[in-house]
């Protein structure tokens, strides 16, 4: 190990997609969705994750340091790729552009995201129902969030493939085709609960 | 003239390893069950373009014309592989043949593959069986498992993986996909099995299998029929727990 990270970062980078990060996009979709019950019910589950004890730290550490991390060795890979899904139209080779097409809509999203809500927040906003209904209001804004909700759960899905690969839990060609559907499946039954929960704020 | 069925060739050429690539149009009769090599010889013949300008015979790889030498590959009509199994019945023409860029150009259609070689020395994908003194014979292999590996031995180092591989450029220096099976066919060999931790902590440095994007182009580009991704994936796993026990495990060998 001594000398190279790479293989480490590399683990690392595949690791923290799936924890915490993509722990935390479930749950944080799954917040979201107590928008489909009405303002009340959107209002007192955002705020019970507000008020959860040491929430700096829980942020710090479940969220923003492996985010970054994710973030910035991810746009490493994506721009040392030399995509030619032109040339080589396989299905596998699509995934993998739209995997990094999506990680830097994903992360483009991120920070619009948390500076419209997490940073107004610090700067004495309050993150409620009425907050998310005044964003969504705006029909370019209501697009925006559909296409990178959408991008950032397909970039976690196809990410779940990926990583069933590259820790060698899927090595048979079978097992990685039904973990395409399972992960395809996933991402479909999250684009729904993501959408209905945008569509409860219009 | 008008009569007589020709084969069009339109071929990228280089002078030399730094001049730039230009391209160069050729005109053949055609002639029964002819490939690309037996169409490059017939220009090899008699050099002249289809402007009737004099040029220089193109140059290429070539050795087994069976497809087992890995050496004539070329990118064909767009797609890498064998220019010896390239039947000009069966490709679209023009036929356009470029070298395969993702290797130092040597000139024309010739490429070095240099760095296939140097990665396999890397991870050492051989089985050490020299010494001072004779080894006796060693641990036999079970017959499944043999025709098992014979499949995977199959690779030639023809580079169309590499070549296919959108995570092998000029960007990175990972190693390509050929020596994740390199190392998994060594590592299952009862007697490579002995080294099997240093290949894979060889393979897990510089260049390693850290690499793979599993785009998976390798596996439906190679001429061989390698499994090459089930090779990704089962090298992953042998990583996964070498790196566990290289930071958990105890001292021991």
């Amino acid at each position: 190990m001594a000398g190279n990270r790479e293989f480490f970062y590399r683990r690392l980078h595949s690791l923290l997609g799936v924890i915490p990060i993509g722990l935390f996009v479930i749950q944080h979709l799954v917040v979201n969705h107590f928008a489909t019950g009405g303002e009340e019910s959107f209002n007192k589950a955002a705020g019970f994750m507000e008020h959860l004890p040491f929430r700096i730290i829980l942020e710090t550490f479940i969220i923003f340091l492996p985010i970054l991390f994710h973030a910035i060795y991810g746009l490493y890979i994506a721009f040392t790729a030399k995509n030619n899904a032109s040339k080589f139209g396989f299905f596998r080779n699509w995934m993998f552009l739209l995997q990094r097409v999506t990680g830097v809509i994903t992360l483009i999203f991120i920070v619009w995201h948390v500076w419209q809500t997490r940073v107004q927040a610090a700067f004495g906003a309050e993150v409620n129902f009425q907050m998310m209904e005044n964003i969504l209001s705006n029909p370019f804004m209501l697009w925006f969030y559909i296409i990178c909700v959408v991008s950032a759960i397909f970039h976690f899905a196809n990410g779940l493939w990926s990583f069933c690969v590259s820790w060698g839990i899927t090595i048979s060609p079978r097992s990685q085709l039904i973990s395409t559907y399972v992960t395809m499946g996933i991402f479909v039954a999250l684009s729904i609960v993501g959408i209905r929960a945008i569509f409860a704020f219009v | 003239m008008s009569d007589k069925k020709t084969v069009r060739f339109i071929i990228t050429r280089q002078d030399n390893p730094d001049s730039a690539p230009y391209q160069q149009e050729f005109e053949l009769d055609y002639r029964p069950n002819m490939n690309v090599i037996s169409a490059l010889m017939e220009i090899r013949r008699n050099p002249v373009d289809v402007k009737g300008n004099q040029t220089a015979p193109v140059s290429w790889d070539m050795n087994c014309l069976e497809e087992v030498c890995g050496a004539c590959s070329m990118v064909i009509n767009g797609k890498p592989r064998q220019s010896c199994t390239a039947l000009v019945d069966q490709l679209e023409q023009p036929i356009r043949l470029e070298p395969m860029r993702t290797f130092p150009v040597v000139r024309d259609l010739q490429v070095d593959r240099s760095r296939m070689f140097d990665s396999l020395k890397k991870v050492k994908a051989w089985i050490p069986i020299d010494g001072t003194y004779d080894l006796g014979p060693g641990p036999r292999m079970p017959e499944p498992k043999r025709q098992w590996a014979y499949e995977l031995s199959k690779c030639m180092t023809c580079g169309v993986c590499l070549e296919a591989c959108p995570n092998v450029n000029s960007k990175t220096n990972f190693m390509g996909p050929a020596v994740f099976n390199q190392v998994r066919l060594f590592n299952a060999h009862p007697t490579g099995a002995m080294n099997k931790a240093e290949r894979l902590n060889a393979f897990m440095d510089d260049g390693g299998m850290q690499g793979c994007g599993n785009s998976q182009n390798c596996v439906q580009s190679c001429p061989k029929g390698i499994p090459i991704t089930t090779s990704i994936a089962a090298v992953n796993r042998d990583a996964t727990l070498q790196s566990f026990k290289n930071f958990f495990g105890s001292d021991q060998v």
